[in-house]
């Protein structure tokens, strides 16, 4: 007869247990990405096509043209799909606990709302790696690109970059939560609906100038000016750094709050038990 | 109806003597809209014991259920679950807790053994290699393990389903029709494991089911829903005694198709006197 084996249990309200959790959500993404080759390929995929299709563009221009210096355009490319795919990197993740029908399990677990975002965000970090490692590469080789070239305030860069993602990801996932998948579209094009304002491939003083204020309230515009900055000119303002470090805290502090008005929302409404479409 | 909020003491909920019931619950109300899905109930569980929430489809079992798990915030009253608000603190019970559905999945596509790990890290569980095989050999899904999930039959997944319900050992197991859509042989098995676990692990079951014969066999006492209200309450065989009934669905039947509520409350009566109930 087999022995009974009991589950050991700890105290669940202690860090190490808040740890545990978290780390048992990164293991179910990393199952998931595991479980299927097309899945990883899809990480890589988008990122160096879009690399690959703007390069293009930058070698025609700068021969024909002479005016796009430096790289502008394919670092802009690849600034932009650090927001994208970590804006993306999270939302996916979410998307696949509604359209697993798992939330409901997940939401009646010891797992606190705080530690499901937690596990969202390692995970958006780590495709975002899977994903720019390789095209970051790529755009080195085939066109003579280094992102790396933007020196030490590339951190800086990526963490407001990556910030700005997890906030937009972040306020599209508490809407899907008490709306349904109906609202699936918000986590795909959210990050578009900004991109004329983030001034991602022309300086902002080309826009009107009611439309500048704000422009300068997005924290990612500033890493754009920032790198254009730096590779016309090799200055760069730290100041405009820690503003858009400053909004990055806001609007993720923000985003938070409403995720949780969203969630609250949902279980107001009893959404949750119909979560679908 | 006998209102066994009164077990509770003088405190009500808030108290200790509240806080020795699994599941105590006061004016529960919940409204959508126009729509009352729940409709001021009350009663408390006594520990170790296995209680079916019995009623038609919208009779409020499913949201009584989700409001004890949390996925719903009453829109009045009060539920408590081993004393904790379960509107506030449920964290501090969770863990003591588990539950099954049909209407949730887990992922397909990860592996039973994938799910059943993760689900362990969930809950808190340090020896997850030991327990997700015990917990295998034990619904004897050990040869599903390394399959995933989304290829099972709908009684595998049940039983994954249940393996996963009962990883923490919960002391409190909500489980919302536990044998839907399957065979009868497998949901006599079911039945089977959830009365050895309700026994050998002295746990409190609350579970919401349409299947009489399932309630009869499993449940030391019945809740009836009806229109989010409780319209009876009490051990089936005093169900049966009170309506004159050989089975819980003649009472069933009886319940939900009466529409002459003194002779509902003359069944009960002659119940609490010793008298012949009503034809």
């Amino acid at each position: 007869m087999t022995a009974i084996v009991l589950p050991v249990i700890g105290d669940p309200g202690g860090m190490e247990a808040s740890l545990r959790r978290i780390g048992a959500l990164v293991r179910r993404y990393l199952y998931l990405i595991k479980s299927s080759w097309l899945r990883s390929l899809e990480i890589v995929y988008w990122p160096f096509l879009q690399m690959v299709m703007w390069g293009f563009l930058q070698r025609y221009l700068a021969n024909s043209t002479g005016a796009i210096a430096g790289g502008l355009l394919i670092g802009a490319v690849l600034l932009w799909d650090i927001q994208f795919r970590s804006q993306i990197g999270f939302s996916v993740g979410f998307l696949e606990e509604m359209w697993s029908r798992n939330l409901g399990q997940l939401l009646t677990s010891p797992l606190r709302p705080n530690e499901l975002v937690a596990a969202l965000s390692i995970m958006s970090l780590m495709r975002l790696a899977i994903a720019m490692v390789p095209v970051t590469a790529a755009a080195y080789l085939f066109f003579g690109f280094n992102l790396f070239g933007l020196g030490a305030v590339l951190a800086a860069f990526f963490a407001v970059l990556v910030l700005t993602g997890w906030a937009l990801a972040l306020f599209s996932s508490g809407i899907i939560l008490r709306y349904g998948l109906g609202a699936e579209e918000l986590s795909w094009s959210l990050g578009f609906i900004l991109l004329p304002l983030a001034c991602v491939y022309y300086p902002v003083a080309v826009l009107p100038g009611w439309l500048q204020p704000i422009a300068l309230a997005l924290p990612s515009t500033h890493v754009f000016e920032g790198m254009r900055s730096i590779l016309l000119h090799n200055t760069f303002d730290a100041g405009e750094l820690v503003w858009a470090l400053a909004l990055n805290a806001v609007y993720l502090l923000a985003a938070y709050a409403s995720f949780r008005y969203f969630l609250r929302s949902a279980r107001v409404n009893g959404a949750l038990l119909q979560l679908g479409e | 109806m006998r209102d066994n909020l009164a077990k509770c003491g003088s405190e009500g909920l808030s108290g200790e003597a509240a806080a020795a019931f699994p599941v105590a619950v006061r004016d529960l109300t919940k409204v959508y809209g126009a729509v009352t899905a729940v409709d001021r109930i009350s009663f408390v569980i006594e520990p170790g014991t296995t209680v079916a929430l019995l009623g038609g489809n919208g009779a409020g079992k499913t949201t009584t259920i989700s409001m004890l798990l949390g996925l719903v915030v009453p829109t009045a009253g009060e539920v408590r679950v081993f004393g904790a608000d379960v509107s506030r603190d449920r964290y501090q019970v969770a863990h003591r807790m588990n539950f099954q559905s049909p209407y949730v999945d887990m992922p397909m596509r990860l592996t039973v053994r994938q799910n059943l790990t993760v689900y362990a890290g969930l809950y808190g569980i340090a020896n997850v290699t030991e327990r997700v095989a015990y917990i295998a050999g034990d619904l004897q899904i050990t040869a599903l393990l390394d399959r995933r999930t989304g290829k099972l039959s709908a009684g595998q997944k049940t039983r994954v389903g249940l393996a996963k319900a009962l990883l923490n050992a919960p002391e409190l197991l909500l489980l919302d029709e536990p044998t839907a859509s399957l065979d009868p042989d497998t949901a006599d098995w079911i039945r089977q494991k959830l009365q050895a676990y309700g026994r050998e692990r002295g746990a409190t079951i609350l579970l919401a089911s349409h299947n009489m014969a399932e309630v009869e066999r499993l449940a030391h006492r019945v809740i009836v829903l009806e229109a989010g209200r409780i319209v009876e309450d009490g051990p089936p065989k005093q169900l049966l005694k009170a309506y004159g009934r050989q089975t819980l669905e003649e009472v069933f039947l009886q319940i939900a198709r009466r529409n002459d509520m003194g002779r509902h409350a003359a069944a009960i009566a002659a119940v609490e006197t010793g008298t012949e109930p009503p034809p």
